[in-house]
């Protein structure tokens, strides 16, 4: 009687805990809810075709975020191209290849510690590197480099966690067979890893998309009423760069300019700004859980 | 029995060869003095003993005793990790190369001398590619005779009539003795001059490792094998000859049949009895 008296107190525990932990769920999602909610409230019947492909204007009414989204598609063109063979080159190398001595304890550490340092100080650093000492304008390319900074440290902790996944004795089995190092890293290791790497990429793509304040720091401007050439065209020389090195803006930086604006039209314009940004974001983070979903089905431990 | 058995009288350890003369070649390879250490810990200490050509011999002995540690010297797994040092000679014939010398390339020794390890570990891909990435680390691009080879493998490892109909599906959902069949299998497609298999029935069931041990011994008189087995049984049904470890060294070597009727030392008879390990 007595251990049924143990059970009941060990199952009512249980279910306190429960109880507690439904409340802070609910707490996190009407959070989240109630600020998506006011944002679509506002924002919503804003979106159309003219607010998608307009530029930003004085009038509220004729304002849109045409030069905002692409600048951002574009600095994230920038980002992910530099920072995903840099990160994974350096997480291999840690992983696979690096000593394990101090000196390389002493990099990792430095390295996860990184990824947590403010975003702001990778836009200083930004500024004195690039634009100061490289002398690089304000444009794309040192836009995309910077938030490459800021996601590099992420890329390359997520690499060796998903290399650390795969169970030694299939790095055994591909040694023992005659692989050289790097035959194992690319027949093998990448190709198993490539799912948790892809989605470390993604969720720091996403969150690098929503930066602000490097990109104000490097002196990204608010008002952008051009677009670059395109980088294919019909004519000769058919390529151009020129995208790389214009200046741009980016969505937060448009929703920014809007909402510190007096008049209450541009608040419906931000809030319309942050919808689309929103919206990009949570595509991104759900590509990158659909990605993990299928590389859990299809690699097998 | 028992009785039998204790009525022995064994050999002066001293004056009697570790290695009996029964055990006589051609050699496929020699270990010669081998020492091995990992950093600090002297895990094999002066361990001479030869490996028959095409035939199967069975290293036994108690848990820890280096079974595991002389295996991985012949295809070289101590260099993946550092602290690791050898010391002696395994020569491996006709070619009369030192095998753990630090002038040989390991990865030479690892595509002559093929292993299968005690956890099947077949790679999280297709069946066809589990068997032919060794022939393809090998140069191998032609896809006629790569599909040849592969067939081939998988015929001698017994599982081509459970993988024929679906090579392409992915090796991680065969069952654990289909596994380990196809790493024979992948192990065998290279035709390695020696195979090494550590302990590769214990985590298989009976009707399982039943299907392997017939395999191993299909596979005598095509390749020389060194298999590490905990069950005394197995290693009477399989090897040729066998061999008794102890911490770390070398106790006894016969031919299996001899070894068993007949220890020469008390230490062999007192394991094959049971009285330890
Ligand atoms: N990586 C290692 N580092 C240090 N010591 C090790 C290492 N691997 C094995 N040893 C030690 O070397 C000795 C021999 O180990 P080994 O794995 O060769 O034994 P074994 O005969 O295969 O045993 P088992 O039958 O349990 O597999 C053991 O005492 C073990 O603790
Ligand atoms: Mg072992």
């Amino acid at each position: 009687m007595d251990l049924r008296k143990l059970v009941e107190r060990r199952k009512l525990t249980d279910r306190l805990f429960a109880a507690l932990g439904i409340c802070c769920v609910l707490i996190a999602l009407l959070t989240l809810v109630v600020l998506m909610g006011d944002l679509a409230r506002q924002g919503l019947s804003r979106i159309d075709w003219q607010f998608m492909t307009s530029f930003p204007s004085r009038a509220a009414a004729r304002a849109g975020i045409l030069s905002a989204w692409v600048g951002s598609l574009m600095i994230m063109l920038v980002t992910v191209i530099t920072a995903v063979p840099l990160g994974v080159a350096a997480g291999v190398y840690l992983e696979e290849y690096a000593p394990k001595n101090r000196l390389t304890t002493f990099i990792e550490i430095n390295i996860s510690n990184l990824a947590g340092v403010p975003s702001i100080v990778y836009g200083l650093m930004a500024l004195g590197l690039f634009i100061y000492q490289l002398g690089m304008n304000r444009s794309t390319l040192a836009g995309g480099l910077t938030l490459a900074c800021l996601i590099l440290p992420i890329v390359i902790v997520a690499t060796r966690e998903s290399l650390r996944t795969i169970p030694s004795n299939i790095r055994e089995a591909a040694f023992a067979i005659g692989a050289s190092k790097w035959q194992v890293v690319s027949h093998h290791l990448l190709p198993y890893s490539a799912g948790g790497i892809a989605t470390g990429v993604i969720i720091a793509t996403s969150r690098a998309l929503g930066e602000t304040a490097p990109l104000i720091t490097i002196g990204a401007l608010t008002f952008i009423a051009f677009l670059p050439p395109p980088p294919v065209m019909s004519e000769p020389p058919f390529v151009s760069f020129q995208w790389l090195h214009d200046e741009f803006t980016v969505l937060p930086i448009q929703m920014f300019n809007w909402v510190s604006r007096p008049q209450p039209e541009f608040q419906v314009n931000a809030a319309a700004a942050g919808l689309v940004l929103v919206a990009m974001t949570l595509s991104l983070n759900g590509a990158a859980i659909w990605l993990r979903y299928r590389m859990r089905k299809r690699i097998k431990w | 029995m028992n009785a039998e058995r204790t009525a022995i009288t064994h050999a002066d350890p001293a004056s009697t060869p570790k290695v009996s003369p029964r055990v006589v070649g051609p050699f496929k390879a020699e270990v010669r003095d081998v020492n091995f250490y990992y950093g600090q810990f002297h895990a094999l200490k002066n361990v001479s003993m030869p490996f028959v050509d095409k035939r199967v011999t069975a290293l036994i002995g108690p848990s820890g005793c280096g079974k595991t540690t002389l295996l991985r010297c012949f295809n070289r797994m101590h260099d993946l990790y550092p602290g690791n040092r050898y010391e002696g000679e395994i020569i491996l014939h006709p070619d009369q190369i030192n095998i753990i010398s630090p002038k040989v390339e390991p990865l030479e020794m690892r595509m002559r001398i093929g292993m299968v390890f005690q956890k099947p570990n077949p790679f999280s891909k297709s069946i066809f590619e589990n068997v032919a990435f060794g022939l393809r680390l090998q140069g191998e691009t032609n896809r006629r005779v790569l599909a040849d080879k592969v067939e081939a493998a998988l015929k001698s490892a017994a599982i081509w009539d459970e993988t024929k109909d679906r090579l392409q599906k992915g090796a991680r959902d065969l069952s654990g003795g289909q596994q380990q069949r196809l790493c024979i299998a992948r192990a065998i497609a290279t035709e390695p001059e020696i195979l090494l298999f550590d302990e590769p029935t214990s985590a298989l069931d009976p009707i399982a490792t039943s299907r392997i041990e017939d395999l191993i011994d299909s596979l005598r008189g095509r390749f020389t094998i060194l298999i590490v087995t905990h069950n005394l049984q197995q290693a009477g049904r399989i090897a040729d000859y066998t061999a008794l470890m102890y911490k770390g060294e070398l106790v006894e070597m016969d031919k299996t049949v001899a070894m068993f009727e007949k220890p020469s030392f008390k230490l062999t008879e007192d394991y094959l009895t049971g009285r330890f390990g």
